[in-house]
């Protein structure tokens, strides 16, 4: 999985970004490695996509530095434009031009020369699954066709460093999964990744490295396996009862101390160990106190749970407004 | 050269997208036709009136075809983000919107020359001096194309930036000499003549058509260049202040 060098692909620090008096973007610093895939991972008005903004030179900075590939970008965004590729959160392609055509235009943009661009653009198609729909206006696609499109057409100048902003959100659960191993691929190939998603477990699957924003603050760095280590071994059970549950966790704490409890969600107790969790014991107290046990699942734990603890959000808020493709996606 | 590639594909892309639609060639046809019957009817001074008021005529076809694309090509693409992508892309911010312009003064040029050709089947041209008249027309496409891009800058939609355009453009038709002399317009309004940079342009086509002109044209070529580079000059610090804020 891991194809990345020591060398930074860029850094940013102290940066910074109001909007009258919200602090959108609140003094984050940090550096991503060349060949590296690394997540930014956070809600809705984290800031994710500010900081993308600022960093690909669609927005000013406030305050802090930026520096890509070697350059100081920080008073002249535009001296390393051409070595990253951006795919943004909506697929903004020109509706009137056909898949090929806006290939095309995109790789002109970055100056490649007619016969390359067209090769590329045909490649690119191929690779999308979209050959079929290459002579249809983009109007005509559908939503799925159209973030891979825009992810096309975001790496068809074969840029070393790509931005993608929650690429696969909103998209069929086919289309996420082949958007996610071509994310895999171009990592593979050593192409530096910065994904920004709200979906926990693709960031789980895919990202040697993890920051976890919460309102404009990267509250945690850190590589993917140290994040996950606090519960690793660990089991988990998710006990859904009929009232709050938050009630219970110290009786239920008192009774059986081998186990850890809490609830984080309204009616549910979350209970962890190191050894196997016995359910009937647990079921059985607490129907013998008049709480209604609707569900007990065991629970694999993983990095939500992780963003669960150090962020204090509840990981439903990640999913508010948007859809949960997530369906069995591969690598 | 990577730059110029660049460049070259905005302005076949705007052509292909925007401006070789048949609703904007029958644009470019219909509204300076209308233009020149209804003006035509209304001086009731038969063929010999021709002359006098294609400068006019010109100019409004200039001013409206470049104006009204501007909202399309700019505000419409800054609505639906497709701006960003040529933000992105490794060109100069004055050479992407030289390249964004580009298509609406070709197009403003285009349109201008459709009255002529009308008028070379009902009038003597021979009489005009074409080595002002070629260059006012480049001039005033420019000038208004700019104009446009300072509105369609200065607003977030298509409809503000239709709406803010008719705020400048209709005012103009009767302040800037198209029709009506400027010396025949009250005074008190006559010193507004001269803030528009289509006064200069028109004063120049008067003159290379009939031979009657207000101002030097030195001092009219002088001015429409400073009120081009100026409003182009707006429209970028407008950009970096709004789009990339």
């Amino acid at each position: 999985m891991t194809t990345s060098t020591g060398t930074a692909a860029f850094t940013v620090s102290g940066l910074t970004k109001r909007f009258g008096d919200v602090t959108a973007v609140n003094d984050i610093s940090f550096e991503v490695k060349q060949g590296e895939l690394f997540g930014f991972l956070g809600p809705n008005g984290a800031g994710k996509t500010t900081t993308i903004n600022m960093l690909t030179g669609l927005a000013r900075l406030d305050a802090g530095t930026i520096n890509i590939g070697g350059i100081n970008c920080t008073s002249n965004p535009k001296a390393a434009q051409h070595l990253v590729g951006v795919v943004p959160d909506e697929s903004n392609l020109y509706p009137e031009l056909t898949g090929f055509d806006n290939l095309c235009f995109c790789a002109a943009l970055y100056g490649i020369r007619k016969g390359e661009r067209e090769k590329r653009a045909r490649q690119l198609l191929d690779t999308f699954g979209l050959s079929d729909a290459a002579g249809r206006k983009f109007q005509g696609y559908s939503k799925g066709m159209k973030r891979k499109l825009t992810f096309a057409a975001g790496i068809i100048h074969q840029p070393p460093i790509l931005f993608l902003d929650e690429p696969t959100t909103g998209i069929d659960v086919a289309s996420a999964r082949q958007v996610r191993q071509i994310m895999a691929d171009l990592h593979k190939q050593g192409t530096t990744v910065f994904l920004t998603t709200h979906y926990i477990e693709e960031a789980e699957r895919l990202c040697e490295r993890i920051a976890f924003i919460v309102n404009g603050k990267i509250v945690r760095i850190d590589r993917t396996e140290n994040l996950l280590k606090p519960v690793q071994g660990k089991n988990m059970l998710l006990l859904t009862v009929s009232d709050s549950g938050e009630d219970h966790v110290g009786s239920l704490a008192s009774e059986f101390p081998y186990y850890t409890f809490d609830s984080i969600i309204e009616g549910q107790i979350r209970v962890q160990s190191e050894d196997t969790i016995v359910i009937g014991p647990l079921v059985r107290l607490m129907e013998d106190r008049g709480i209604q046990v609707t569900e007990a699942r065991r629970h694999r734990p993983s990095l939500e749970d992780i963003f669960v603890e150090v962020t204090g959000l509840e990981a439903g808020f990640m999913q508010k407004d948007k859809e949960r493709p997530m369906g069995g996606g591969n690598r | 050269m990577r730059r110029w590639t660049a460049f070259w594909a905005i302005i076949v892309k705007d052509l292909r997208a925007y401006y070789l639609k048949p609703p904007n060639i029958s644009w470019g046809i219909i509204f300076p036709l209308a233009w020149t019957g209804m003006f035509f009817i209304r001086s009731g001074s038969g063929l010999d009136s021709i002359l006098n008021l294609l400068p006019g005529v010109m100019t409004i076809s200039i001013l409206f075809g470049t104006t009204s694309m501007l909202s399309v090509t700019i505000t419409f693409e800054r609505r639906n983000s497709s701006f960003d992508r040529l933000l992105l892309a490794p060109i100069s911010l004055e050479l992407l919107m030289l390249a964004k312009t580009s298509g609406a003064i070709l197009f403003g040029i285009v349109n201008a020359f459709v009255p002529v050709i009308i008028a070379a089947f009902l009038a003597d041209l021979s009489g005009i001096l074409w080595y002002l008249l070629i260059p006012a027309i480049i001039l005033i496409g420019i000038a208004s194309t700019f104009l446009g891009l300072f509105i369609a800058v200065s607003v977030s939609e298509v409809f503000e930036a239709q709406t803010f355009s008719n705020f400048f453009r209709f005012p103009m038709i009767f302040l800037c000499g198209l029709f009506f002399p400027i010396m025949s317009l009250p005074i008190f309004v006559r010193w507004l003549s001269f803030v528009f940079p289509v006064t200069y342009g028109v004063d120049i086509l008067h003159g290379a058509v009939t031979g009657d002109h207000l101002m030097n044209y030195a001092l009219s070529f002088s001015l429409l260049g400073v009120f081009c580079i100026g409003l182009f000059l707006l429209s970028l610090r407008n950009i970096r202040q709004r789009w990339i804020a």
